[in-house]
């Protein structure tokens, strides 16, 4: 079935009218009487003991009413179970500049500000690790005691036989990649509002409501009931509107759980919202990848091995760490055909605020090395790039060497798609000198087959309830950011049950009322809320078929729901209008059939008569006659046979389903300057089946400009453990004069697992961004760009090196440790001019 | 610091407050006002979602004082609706998806009214230009481009049925 009406058409989200209007409410526009303000003192060093804390002077002055430190909640968390390495506010020791110390609670931010210049704390500053390859080394001063040489974590893996593999291989290209850490930025700053009720039964501090800006409000309060010790049941946690996430929200950020421990503490409930540069700090974004890659061909073009050494620095923490880092393995396969794979990863701790998980966790920059490295051997063997790509396709369906199962692929389209759009045989090469095209290929999963929190239990449950109005209310702990969550999910049931979308509301990620959903990551949205939406529909329709068959007097089979009605198949005027998803609902205020209204006997002498259609509101109001209000609960877990290998760290990769992006970007390079401008992108992306196209589209685009902006200019630029950019401006997220021109192409594979055939449209578009420029630089210049983003100074670099000549040194003589003039060259704000302490041991690296 | 009377005027509408000499307009209109349309995502004029209309002038409120507005006509993003319903440009940015997250959306309306108020037929270049004071981490501003379109499209339709 083909014919929708509401699923695959383009629709406004449901909740646009809010977000254009400014009375949509984010967590930092909510107030609650007697609320205070709460502020965070950070450390000034990036490895420090601590030896005193006393906030004796802060607790004096007026209007500060509560000041908290880590002893007040000493329990310690992390969002994996194995990296409960975090305490809300520091214990013993602090990691990374900008860790958090002691927290005010003030009744207003002035006052809490004045209050934080008043904590004394000594610190005894230890040697700190800036740099993963040195900080593997380390023998003393550990970051965190129980992992020695500061490693977090390290996997190795092989599969198949990777030595026979490149015995077998004609070709054989091998190289180190680097790309530099990013950042989510997303535009609302974290903000979370924490609430105690006093007890009626115990007359103490009762249940706490936290409003946070989170994308896993199930783990929030998971979190929270570990630190808290308090049970689940005694904590709420409701996700307002959230101003983007990209993974920066995906777990649990320290403000979150210092609200609710400063609200604790204060008896009054606190609010923090960070500041743009705290945010910065509190950072969880893409690590600083080094990748060791080599790759074998054959003449013929097919990839015979691969081989990857990868080292990520994760900052002070483990965070999403362990599963970056697996990710960064698994997803070598399952986008090509690979017969053989070793993979060792390193996930390593350093003095540096920790990384997690960002868009296309853990795939990107390795995929960036990937699609570089297969450029070059396809020029090599004289293959055309996109050729090559084509020569190594996967015949699903099919189980991935690395045990990843893949059924529906659409990868084979998408390249002939861009290739077709970008003109990519006549182009390709035939550019004037300075610009050129780039073709690469990615992937990702639509959400992770296995939960952080391994366990049986369903990954999304989902609750309908219809009444007599005739309103269809969805409960889905499914948490809407941005990307549509909640729209997809008013599509899929108003198109189940055959209404418009006007009859739906949804109440989304609320703990007290949507049953659970493990939260907005991996992808994971469209496709398990997604399918336990769609069962949840089913079953209420069921209710109301079997009602709806009695007064029409059919079998409930024959019955067709749509446009609001439900007739009889085939006795359906063929014209039936589809339904405009912005028509007005016709909730008419007055329900057909309710005893309420005619005399009961005139009722049953309408019933007596067999109906030919029903409206949908009369159809609901004879099946709640039969069962009483109308409820359907529909649950989604992925299937055993998705869920990977049984080698350790299989569980992290598999998905139930794979999206597909090919690209074409096509450049420019200024070689004078140095500068890269990105005109035009092709990009095709097998998302399934587009539930709403527009949504899919923005999805897309979004991908590739974020993969534009660490192609080209966003880099966190650390100097010893400090950050130089904590600014939206000097972090140089694209602004709309540097964003090129992107042609989303939507490609649809159905996959049989999806609703509707449905998978995920807003990651994997990503990975292939970065590759595709670097391929498409080569293209313009003949320089192979190693190490992103590809900022002027390294494309002069790789240029004046390919002629042999000496790089230019263009940040010589500065030492950002000691700024001549306030925040020269960016520069945390709270040092006031002056740099962070530094150890006389600390293992600096030679200046690069 | 003491606290001092002042009379802002904010979507045609008259308010006596008390704040502080120093408290910015973002800061009066947010929490004295409860106007919390107008967002603050960077503290140092870089992201544009504090954006508001001070005489018809689009200025970031997040580093103007409150009390420098005195007497000025400031509109901001509660203010773009026009008689109930939806404008053109919040109704088209929903359709075309100019908004995603939304957070950023109220300072685009503010800046997108004004270029519309000045130029009523902006080229493509005028509107990036227009829309490069503002920051969107989502949607990469395309989408933003084809919702101004639509929207001058229906304003003008508009404007052609009412003659």
């Amino acid at each position: 079935m083909t014919d929708f009406s509401i699923i695959g058409k383009p629709i406004a989200m449901i909740d646009a009218a809010g977000k254009t209007t400014g009375t949509g409410k984010y967590t930092d526009d909510l107030s609650v009487p007697g609320m205070l303000i709460g502020k965070i003192l950070h450390s000034p060093h990036p490895h420090a003991r601590i030896k005193r804390v006393d906030a004796t002077r802060a607790e004096q002055l007026d209007g500060v009413i509560a000041v908290v430190t880590g002893h007040d909640a000493p329990n310690p968390y992390g969002i994996l179970p194995v990296g409960h390495d975090e305490h809300a506010l520091a214990l013993d020791k602090v990691r990374y500049v900008g860790d958090n110390v002691a927290c005010v609670a003030a009744i207003d931010e002035a006052t809490a500000e004045k209050a934080l210049e008043l904590i004394d704390v000594e610190y005894e500053v230890l040697p700190a690790y800036f740099d993963p390859e040195e900080s593997m080394k380390a023998e003393r001063d550990l970051i965190h005691d129980n992992k020695p040489h500061n490693i977090e974590k390290d996997y190795h893996h092989a599969f198949g036989d990777p030595d026979k593999g490149f015995a077998s291989a004609d070709h054989i290209a091998e190289a180190r990649f680097i790309a530099n850490e990013v950042t989510h930025a997303a535009m609302e700053p974290h903000s979370t509002l924490a609430s105690f009720e006093l007890d009626s039964q115990t007359g103490q501090l009762g249940r706490l409501t936290i409003w946070s800006s989170t994308q896993v409000p199930y783990y929030l309060q998971h979190k929270l009931s570990l630190v808290l010790e308090m049970p689940m049941s005694q904590i709420r946690v409701i996700k307002p509107l959230v101003g983007g996430g990209f993974g920066g929200k995906s777990e649990v950020i320290p403000l979150e759980i210092i609200a609710a421990v400063a609200a604790r503490k204060a008896k009054a409930p606190v609010k923090i919202t960070y500041t743009r540069e705290e945010v910065f700090w509190a950072h969880r974004g893409r690590p600083r990848t080094i990748i060791d890659l080599k790759t074998g061909v054959t003449n013929d073009g097919r990839i015979t091995a691969v081989k990857a050494r990868v080292v990520q620095d994760g900052g002070g923490y483990c965070s999403y760490g362990v599963v970056t880092i697996l990710y960064s393995g698994a997803l070598l396969g399952a986008l090509y055909d690979i017969p053989n794979i070793q993979y060792y990863g390193y996930r390593v701790l350093t003095n540096k605020p920790a990384c997690g998980a960002m868009r296309g966790h853990g795939t990107v920059n390795v995929r960036f090395a990937f699609e570089s490295q297969l450029d070059e051997l396809a020029l090599k063997i004289k293959m055309d790039p996109a050729e090559i790509r084509r020569r190594n396709l996967l015949q699903p369906p099919c189980v991935t060497v690395n045990g990843l199962r893949v059924q529906s692929y659409g990868l084979p389209e998408c390249i002939e798609k861009v290739v077709e759009g970008s003109a990519w045989l006549n182009r390709k090469g035939n550019l004037p000198r300075g610009r050129g095209l780039g073709i690469a290929c990615s992937h990702y999963v639509s959400g992770a087959a296995n939960s952080i929190i391994r366990s049986d239990m369903p990954h999304s449950t989902v609750n309908i309830k219809i009444d007599r109005d005739g309103g269809v209310v969805i409960y889905t702990g499914a948490s809407e950011i941005g990307q549509g969550s909640d729209t997809m999910t008013a599509q899929i049931a108003a198109e189940v049950l055959g209404c418009s979308l006007g009859r739906v509301r949804v109440i989304a990620a609320d703990t007290d009322l949507t049953p659970i959903d493990i939260g907005s990551y991996s992808s994971r949205v469209t496709f398990m809320a997604g399918n336990a939406t769609l069962r949840a529909a089913q079953e209420v329709k069921k209710l109301i078929a079997a009602a709806a068959a009695k007064k029409m007097d059919c079998a409930q089979e024959e019955l067709l729901f749509r446009d609001d009605k439900v007739v009889i198949k085939g006795q359906s005027d063929k014209s039936v209008r589809p339904t405009r998803a912005d028509a007005t609902p016709t909730v008419s205020g007055r329900v057909e059939n309710q005893i309420l209204r005619g005399s009961l006997q005139q009722k049953r002498k309408d019933d007596d008569i067999p109906k030919e259609t029903m409206s949908f509101e009369e159809a609901v109001v004879a099946a709640i006659d039969f069962h009483g209000a109308l409820t359907g609960t529909g649950s989604y877990a992925p299937p055993p046979e998705a869920r990977g290998g049984k080698h350790k760290g299989g569980g992290v990769g598999p998905s139930p389903a794979y999206s597909y992006s090919a690209q074409v970007a096509e450049v420019s390079v200024d070689e004078d300057t140095g500068e890269v401008a990105v005109h035009k992108v092709w990009a095709a992306h097998d998302c399934g089946r587009a539930l709403n196209p527009v949504s899919v589209e923005g999805q897309i685009i979004g991908s590739v400009w974020m993969g534009m902006g660490q192609a080209l200019t966003e880099e966190m630029i650390w100097k010893d453990g400090l950050l130089m950019n904590p600014g939206l401006l000097e972090y140089r997220s694209p602004s709309s004069v540097e964003s090129p021109e992107v042609v989303p192409i939507i490609v649809e594979s159905i996959d049989p697992e999806g609703p509707f055939g449905a998978k995920e449209c807003s990651e994997g578009s990503l990975a292939a961004t970065i590759p595709a420029i670097a391929n498409a630089i080569y293209d313009a210049v003949g320089i192979r760009l190693h190490e992103s983003p590809f900022t002027p100074e390294r494309v002069l670099a790789a240029l004046r090196a390919k002629k042999n000549a000496k790089a230019l040194n263009l940040t010589e003589g500065v030492d950002p440790t000691a700024p001549q003039r306030f925040r020269e060259h960016g520069g945390a704000l709270c040092f006031k001019g002056k740099g962070p302490q530094r150890n006389a041991l600390d293992l600096v690296p030679a200046q690069s | 610091m003491k606290k001092q009377l002042l009379t802002l005027r904010v979507n045609a509408r008259s308010h006596e407050i008390a704040i502080e000499a120093n408290a910015l307009l973002l800061d009066a209109l947010r929490r004295e006002l409860d106007l919390t349309g107008s967002k603050r995502g960077c503290d140092d004029s870089s992201c544009g979602a504090c954006t508001v209309l001070v005489d018809g002038t689009p200025m970031l409120s997040c580093t103007m004082l409150a009390a420098s507005c005195e007497g000025q006509e400031i509109t901001t993003v509660e203010g773009v609706s026009e008689h109930g319903a939806l404008a053109a440009i919040q109704k088209a940015y929903g359709d075309w998806g100019g908004a995603q997250c939304g957070f950023c959306t109220p300072g685009f309306m503010m800046t997108v009214k004004h270029l519309l108020a000045t130029n009523p037929d902006p080229t493509e270049e005028d509107v990036k230009a227009a829309l490069s004071s503002n920051l969107c981490r989502c949607t990469g501003y395309s989408q933003m481009y084809e919702a101004i379109k639509a929207a001058i499209e229906a304003e003008q339709k508009g404007m052609a049925g009412a003659r």
